[in-house]
C-alpha cells in the first residue's frame, strides 16, 4: 500500500479498534487503520485516485466523530477523513461493521459469475481474497434460487483491453483512472441499476497510451488484456522487478514469467518515479525479445578475399572473438556506434573498449539526428547531474512554479513525465509552457500554454519566453539537437532566470551512455576528453598510460569517415540505420567499411552486412542499470539465467582480450564495480560552446515530426493487439493548408514521398507534422530530415 | 376539525390560472416589490422566522439552508429548483406548476434575490412535457413583463431563469444527482462534503429547494412570517399540499396546515371507497414506511409521523383499502426501486435486484417463513449502508409491511399463492360485465 509521503506537520489523533494513532490531517480512515495494522476490505478505494465511496465494502462503525457524537449509520472509511478524538471500530472490534461488510460482500457476489477457475484474476483477485476473509462460505442467493444477471462474454473496449461485464463490480477504478490520471475519459458508466456497466462510445474505443493500467487496478477479472488472457495462472508465475526499457523515464515494472518465458508485465510501485502507472509500451511491448529473427549464435563471414563464398556462417564464440579482433586490428581506424538500448554497464564497456582496446574517441551513442552543439551541451549541462546533485527529479516537476517543454512531447516520448505533469497541473495548477509546432492532444491534457513554433525557430522561441523564474523547470528533448542554437538558448534561459534545466532523451540507455562516456568528447563520469587531467584520471583507473587525446568523431563524422575511407572498421550495436540522421549515408558507411562487427539482438540490415555478428542479451537475460532523464540510476537484475545469452559487456571483453588490450572485466557486476571505483569527475566540467540560432525559412512546408508512443519501432514487434492501439498516421496541416490540399496529401521531401490522410490542426501555414516512424521506413529514410522543407500535393483519394 | 388552507392551490380553479394575466389579477408578482424593498438578508431572516421547512421530503429549514451560502465566495451563486417530482404517490409539484407556474416563478425571483443568485434553474422531470412547456411559457411571459431579466422592477436585481428538462431518472430527484444531470453528466449522487451550499452547481455555492418550498416564499413575504408560522404545529409550521391517492372517494391535492390527521383528510376526501376499510397507507410516498388504520390520528407533521415510525416525506398519502394485497403492493414498489437504482453503490444496485426475486417468489407462495427473515436481513444490510437515501427508501415498504402484515406474507406461503383478487382493488372493480 502506497502512502504518499506528506510532510507530517498537522497530526490528528484518533482511536481505531481501541488503539491510539496519530496521522496527518486529511488522512482517510481507511489508511489510518493501516497504520494500526487493520486492513479494511475495499474495492473502489485506490490511494492515487479520488475517493468515490461506491462499493461500500469498507464500512466501519464510528461511535464518536470527534465531536462527541457518533454516526448513526456505518460510514465508508474510504471517504471519511480523520478528526481529532474520532473513535473508529472496524470489523475487528465492531459487530456492526463486520455485519455491514459481510452484507456488502454478499451483495457483490450475487451477480458475480463463478468462473474463478478460468478467470485471469483468479489467485490474485481482491474480490476472491476478500470474499474469503470477509464473506460467508455459502450463497443465500443461490440457495434461494436466485437468478444472476448475465451479459455476453467479453466485449472489446480497445484492441488491447477486453471487458467481461458479468465480473464487473462497477467500482469505477478504471473510469476514474482514465479521467483523472491520463485524462483519457473514453470509458464511462452506462445503463443503470444492475445493468450498469462500463462502456465506450461507438466510435471512440479506449485508446489511451496508459490503458493497461486499468487491467492492473481492476479489483476483479472484468478487464483483461487480449494478449495475456487465459495464458497463465497468477500462482504459476514468478515475479521479478525490472525497469522499463522503452524510454528514459525508468518506470518500475514487474515482470511475471513462467518456465523461462515472460507472460506479462505489470507496473511496479515507485512513488519517486512512476508511482503505480506505466505506459502501454512498457507493459505490452516485450515480445521483441522472442521473435523468430532473434540471433542465438555468433556468425562470421567467409570473406571472398579469403576464399569463402561471402556468406555469414555460424561460429563458435572463441572463433568469433578472434575473427572480430583480427579484423578490427587490421581495419585501420575503427569507429564505434551504439544505440539507445544499452544499459549503463554495457555503455561503459563500449566506452572503455573504444578508448583502451581501439585507442580512439570515435564513439557516439546518438543513433539519431545530432549536432556538435548537443555534444557540448551534454558535457556541460547534463552529465553528472542527478536528483540531489543539481538535477531535476519527478518530484521537482510537481513543485515547480512552471514547466517549459521544448522539443519534447511528453505523452509520446516520456509517458511517466506526462503523468507526473498532469498530476501537478491537476493538483497545483502548475503552468506548463510548450514550445511546439501545435497544441497536441497531450499538451491540451496538460492545459499547456503552447508557444507555437515552426521547426527551426525553437531557439528564438526559447530565448523569447517570459514568465520563467527560479522556480521553473525547463525540459528539453533530444529533438532540439537538430535546431542550431536551441540547446544554447535553453541553457542561456536557465542561467538568466535561475530555472533548472533537464535534458530528456527518448531511449532508456541514452542518459547512461552520456555518463559512461559514449561520446566523442566525454570519458566515463563526465571527464572531458579535452582535459588532460581527466584523461590521466580515467587512465589511472583503467591502468593504462595513455588515452587518446585527439577529439573524437561524432556519429555523423564516423559515417562520413567510413564512406571516405578515413576509417575502415566499425563496431556497431543496437543501431537502426533508419533512425540515423541520414539513413542512406549510414547504410553506405556500413557497406564501405572494410570490417564491421555487429552486436545485435535480432537480425537486421546491419547484421546482414556485418563481417562478424554477435548475439547479445535482451534486458530480461541480463542485469544492468538504466539511468533516467533525471540522472537517477535504476539498477535491475536478470530475470532469466540464459548461459547462451551474453550481455554486450561480455562480448566486448572477449574481443578486447583477443586484441590483447583487455577491458579488465567480463561481467556486469565487475563492470559496475569498476564504474563505482572510477566515480564521477570532480574536476572542472566542460564548458558549453554556445551556438547562434540560424534563421529558418525556405519554400514549401517545414517538416515537424516526432515518434509516437506506439509506432513501428522494432522493440514493439510481436503484440498485434498492442500495435492496434497505435494512433493512425496522419499528416497535420494548418486549416488553410488542409483546405488547399486535404483530405489526402502527398508529401515529397529530398528522400522520398508519402501519401497520408490529412487532419487540420493549429499549425503555422507553412508547417506540416507527420509521425516519425508510423509509415514505411520512417520519415528520415522515406521523406526528409526534420526541420527541412517538403512540398505537399493533393493526394489521390484512391 | 382542521380545515383546508388554500394558499398555493387557491387559484387553481381560476379561468386560465396559469397565465400571467390571471396570476397578476390576483395580486401576483406584488410580493416581489415587497421583497426588493427589503435587504436580501432580511428576506432570509423572514423565511427563517416563518419556520418554513423543505417541502421535498427531508424537512430541512429553508431559511437556514439559504444562510449557509457563503456570501464572501467570489463565485456566482445559483438557485436550483428541484421539480423532478418522481416519488411514487407524490403529486403536488406537477399540478402546482401546471395550474399556477407563476407562483413558482415569483418564488424563484424572491429566493434568488435573497441568496444573491443571478441565475436560477428549474429542473423539471422530463416525462411531464406539458408541465415543462407551461413553465417555459410562464418564464417567457415573466421576461416579457419585466419580472425577469435585468433590473427587475427597477430594483437593480438581475435574474435569468433556465427551465431544464430531466432525462427520466428517479435518482435525479436526489439533489446532488440532479446537479450532475444539470451539468450534463450522468445522474448519480455526489460525494458530500463538499455540500452544495459551498460547491454545488459548477462547483459554486448553490441552493437547491423543492418547488413547493420556493412557491411558498411569495406568500410568506406578502403576508409576513407571523401569518405563516401561525399555521401548523410547533416545529412544523405552515401549510402544505397533501396528495391523496388510491382508495378514497375524491383523490386529489388538499392544502392544509401541517399537523392535520389522515382521519380528517379522508373525511375531506369523502371517505374510503364505498364498502371498504382503510388497510394501510404511506404518509410521504413509497419511500416512507407504511402506516395502518391505527395511525389515523397521527398528526401529519415532521415530528408526529416520525414518532409513529415513519416520515412525513412529501405528504404523498397513498391510501389502500382491504382489497389490497400488501405483498403485491410492496413487490411493485420494490420493482420500481430496482428499476431506478442508479447502480453507483453495491447495496442498492445488487440489493434491489435480489429483493425483487425474493418478494416475487413470496408473492407466488414459494419459499418459507425463513425467507421473511432473509428479506429483513437483506434490508438490514441495505438500510444505512448505501451511498444515498434511495436504498433506504427501497427497504421501507418491505420492513414496514412485514412489521404490520407478517401474517399476510405467511398466508401466501400457506395458501400457495396470493389470497387476494387484484381486480378488486381497481377503480372499475365490480363493474365487470360478463359476455
Amino acid at each position: 500500500m502506497t502512502t504518499t509521503p506528506e510532510k507530517a506537520t498537522d497530526l490528528v489523533s484518533l482511536t481505531i479498534d481501541g488503539i491510539q494513532v496519530s496521522v496527518p490531517k486529511d488522512t482517510l480512515v481507511i489508511r489510518a487503520a493501516e497504520q494500526v495494522g487493520v486492513q479494511i476490505p475495499r474495492f473502489c478505494d485506490h490511494p492515487l485516485l479520488a475517493p468515490v465511496g461506491a462499493c461500500r465494502q469498507c464500512l466501519v462503525d464510528v461511535p464518536d466523530a470527534g465531536n462527541g457524537r457518533g454516526f448513526p449509520k456505518p460510514q465508508a472509511s474510504c471517504t471519511l477523513p480523520v478528526a481529532e478524538g474520532m473513535v473508529v471500530n472496524t470489523q475487528a472490534t465492531s459487530p456492526v461493521a463486520d455485519k455491514a461488510q459481510q452484507g456488502i460482500m454478499e451483495f457483490l457476489l450475487i451477480n458475480h459469475p463463478l468462473d474463478c477457475p478460468v478467470c485471469d484474476k483468479g489467485g490474485e483477485c481482491p474480490l476472491q481474497n476478500q470474499a474469503m476473509t470477509n464473506g460467508r462460505g455459502d450463497s443465500r442467493f443461490s440457495a434461494g434460487g436466485g437468478v444472476k444477471r448475465t451479459f455476453p462474454k467479453p466485449i472489446s473496449i480497445s484492441p488491447q483491453v477486453l471487458l467481461d461485464r458479468e465480473r464487473c463490480i462497477v467500482c469505477q477504478r478504471c473510469t476514474r483512472f482514465a479521467a483523472e490520471i491520463p485524462g483519457d475519459p473514453f470509458i464511462a458508466l452506462v445503463e443503470r441499476g444492475a445493468q450498469q456497466q462500463i462502456g465506450i462510445a461507438e466510435d471512440a474505443p479506449f485508446l489511451s497510451y496508459f490503458s493497461g493500467n486499468v487491467i492492473q487496478i481492476c479489483p476483479v477479472g472484468a478487464l483483461t488484456s487480449a494478449e495475456y488472457r487465459f495464458r497463465s495462472r497468477p500462482f504459476d508465475l514468478v515475479s521479478t522487478p525490472g525497469v522499463g526499457e522503452h524510454d528514459s523515464c525508468g518506470a518500475a515494472i514487474r515482470i511475471d514469467h513462467r518456465r523461462g518465458k515472460v507472460m506479462r508485465r505489470l507496473s511496479g510501485e515507485d512513488p519517486e518515479v512512476n508511482e503505480e502507472w506505466i505506459t502501454d509500451k512498457d507493459r505490452f511491448a516485450f515480445h521483441y525479445a522472442t521473435q523468430a529473427d532473434r540471433l542465438t549464435y555468433p556468425q562470421v563471414r567467409d570473406r571472398v578475399e579469403d576464399g569463402g563464398d561471402g556468406s555469414l556462417r555460424p561460429a563458435s564464440w572463441p572463433e568469433a572473438f578472434a575473427v572480430a579482433a583480427r579484423g578490427l586490428a587490421a581495419a585501420g581506424g575503427v569507429g564505434v556506434l551504439t544505440g539507445g538500448r544499452l544499459t549503463a554497464e554495457d555503455a561503459y564497456a563500449y566506452s572503455k573498449f573504444a578508448r583502451v582496446s581501439l585507442g580512439t574517441n570515435d564513439i557516439d551513442f546518438r543513433s539519431r539526428p545530432l549536432s556538435a552543439e548537443e555534444a557540448s551541451f551534454l558535457a556541460a549541462e547534463v552529465a553528472l547531474r542527478s536528483p540531489g546533485n543539481g538535477g531535476v527529479s519527478y518530484a521537482d516537476l510537481e513543485t515547480a512554479s512552471s514547466v517549459v517543454l521544448a522539443g519534447l512531447e511528453p505523452e509520446d516520448e516520456a509517458g511517466t513525465i506526462f503523468l507526473r505533469l498532469r498530476k501537478a497541473v491537476r493538483a497545483r495548477g502548475t503552468r506548463v509552457v510548450a514550445v511546439a509546432p501545435y497544441a497536441t492532444r497531450g499538451l491540451s491534457k496538460l492545459s499547456a500554454q503552447v508557444v507555437r513554433t515552426a521547426p527551426g525557430a525553437e531557439a528564438a522561441a526559447i530565448a523569447g519566453l517570459d514568465g520563467v523564474d527560479a522556480g521553473s523547470v525547463i525540459l528539453v528533448g533530444e529533438r532540439l539537437a537538430t535546431v542550431p542554437g536551441a540547446l544554447s538558448a535553453a541553457a542561456a534561459l536557465a542561467r538568466r532566470t535561475g530555472a533548472r534545466l533537464a535534458w530528456v532523451p527518448r531511449r532508456a540507455g541514452d542518459r547512461g551512455a552520456v555518463e559512461a562516456g559514449c561520446l566523442p568528447n566525454l570519458l566515463p563520469g563526465g571527464r572531458p576528453v579535452a582535459d588532460a587531467q581527466a584523461r590521466v584520471d580515467a587512465g589511472t583507473t583503467w591502468g593504462v598510460d595513455h588515452l587518446p587525446d585527439a577529439a573524437g568523431r561524432d556519429a555523423d563524422e564516423i559515417v562520413a569517415a567510413l564512406v571516405s575511407g578515413e576509417l575502415g572498421g566499425l563496431v556497431i550495436g543496437g543501431v537502426d540505420p533508419d533512425d540515423t540522421a541520414d539513413p542512406a549515408a549510414t547504410r553506405a558507411a556500413i557497406e564501405a567499411a572494410s570490417f564491421v562487427v555487429a552486436l545485435e539482438l535480432r537480425e537486421t540490415d546491419v547484421t546482414r552486412a556485418a563481417d562478424v555478428v554477435f548475439p547479445v542479451a535482451p534486458v530480461v537475460d541480463k542485469a544492468g542499470t538504466f539511468v533516467t532523464w533525471e540522472g537517477r540510476p535504476r539498477p535491475f537484475e536478470a530475470v532469466f539465467a540464459s548461459p547462451g545469452s551474453l550481455p554486450d559487456v561480455r562480448v566486448l571483453a572477449g574481443i578486447a582480450e583477443e586484441l590483447d588490450r583487455p577491458l579488465g572485466f567480463r561481467t556486469i557486476l565487475e563492470a559496475r564495480a569498476e564504474m563505482q571505483e572510477m566515480g564521477p569527475w570532480d574536476g572542472e566540467r566542460a564548458g558549453h560552446t554556445a551556438v547562434d540560432a540560424v534563421p529558418a525559412g525556405g519554400d514549401g512546408f517545414a517538416l515537424a515530426t516526432w515518434k509516437l508512443l506506439v509506432d513501428n519501432g522494432s522493440m514493439q514487434h510481436g503484440d498485434k493487439a498492442y500495435l492496434a492501439t497505435g494512433r493512425v498516421a496522419v499528416a497535420r496541416l494548418s486549416p488553410a493548408a488542409y483546405d488547399a490540399h486535404g483530405p489526402i496529401v502527398t508529401l515529397t521531401g529530398d528522400r522520398g514521398s508519402v501519401t497520408l490522410p490529412a487532419e487540420p490542426a493549429d499549425l503555422d501555414d507553412d508547417v506540416v507534422w507527420v509521425p516519425a516512424n508510423s509509415f514505411g521506413n520512417g520519415v528520415l529514410a522515406g521523406l526528409a530530415s526534420p526541420g527541412s522543407r517538403v512540398t505537399i500535393a493533393k493526394g489521390d483519394p484512391a | 376539525m382542521t380545515t383546508l388552507t388554500p394558499v398555493l392551490t387557491d387559484n387553481w380553479g381560476d379561468e386560465r390560472a396559469w397565465t400571467l394575466a390571471a396570476y397578476e389579477a390576483r395580486g401576483g408578482y406584488q410580493a416581489l416589490d415587497k421583497a426588493f424593498a427589503m435587504a436580501p438578508d432580511a428576506v432570509i431572516e423572514s423565511v427563517k422566522e416563518s419556520g418554513l421547512r423543505g417541502r421535498g421530503g427531508a424537512g430541512f429549514p429553508t431559511g437556514m439552508k439559504w444562510g449557509f451560502i457563503p456570501q464572501d465566495n467570489p463565485k456566482p451563486k445559483y438557485l436550483v429548483v428541484n421539480a423532478d417530482e418522481s416519488e411514487p404517490g407524490t403529486c403536488k409539484d406537477i399540478p402546482l406548476m401546471m395550474a399556477s407556474p407563476h407562483t413558482l416563478v415569483e418564488g424563484v425571483i424572491i429566493s434568488s434575490y435573497a441568496i444573491r443568485a443571478n441565475k436560477a434553474f428549474i429542473y423539471i422531470r422530463g416525462e411531464v412535457l406539458h408541465v415543462i412547456r407551461r413553465v417555459q411559457r410562464a418564464v417567457e411571459e415573466a421576461y416579457a413583463a419585466g419580472h425577469l431579466g435585468t433590473d427587475i422592477h427597477g430594483s437593480g436585481f438581475d435574474l435569468d431563469v433556465v427551465v431544464h428538462a430531466g432525462a427520466g431518472a428517479y435518482i435525479c430527484g436526489e439533489e446532488t444527482a440532479l446537479l450532475e444531470g444539470l451539468e450534463g453528466r450522468r445522474g448519480q449522487p455526489r460525494l458530500r462534503p463538499p455540500f452544495p451550499a459551498v460547491a454545488g452547481l459548477y462547483a459554486s455555492p448553490t441552493v437547491i429547494n423543492n418547488v413547493e418550498s420556493i412557491a411558498s416564499v411569495p406568500s410568506i413575504i406578502a403576508n409576513g412570517h407571523h401569518w405563516f408560522s401561525s399555521m401548523g404545529t410547533e416545529k412544523s409550521k405552515g401549510f402544505g399540499i397533501f396528495s391523496l391517492s388510491g382508495h378514497v372517494q375524491t383523490p386529489g391535492q388538499y392544502e392544509a396546515p401541517l399537523g392535520i390527521t389522515l382521519r380528517e383528510l379522508i373525511e375531506l376526501a369523502g371517505g374510503i371507497r364505498e364498502g371498504h376499510e382503510l388497510k394501510f397507507w404511506t404518509p410521504g410516498g413509497s419511500s416512507t414506511p407504511l402506516l395502518t388504520a391505527e395511525h389515523l390520528d397521527v398528526p401529519l407533521d415532521f415530528e408526529g409521523v416520525g414518532a409513529a415510525g415513519s416520515m412525513l416525506g412529501t405528504r404523498a398519502l397513498q391510501i389502500f383499502d382491504d382489497t389490497t394485497c400488501v405483498v403485491r403492493a410492496t413487490l411493485r414498489w420494490t420493482e420500481f426501486y430496482k428499476h431506478e437504482s442508479c447502480g453507483k453503490c453495491t447495496p442498492c444496485r445488487e440489493g434491489t435486484w435480489w429483493l425483487v426475486q425474493v418478494l416475487s417468489a413470496l408473492e407466488k407462495g414459494q419459499g418459507s417463513e425463513a425467507d421473511l427473515d432473509l428479506l429483513l436481513d437483506q434490508c438490514d444490510n441495505i438500510l444505512g449502508r448505501s451511498f444515498c437515501a434511495l436504498a433506504d427508501g427501497a427497504v421501507s415498504p418491505i420492513t414496514s409491511s412485514i412489521k404490520y402484515f407478517r401474517d399476510e406474507y405467511i398466508a401466501h406461503l400457506t395458501g400457495g399463492g396470493c389470497p387476494f383478487d387484484p381486480s378488486r382493488t381497481t377503480a372499475w372493480a365490480g363493474q365487470e360485465v360478463t359476455a
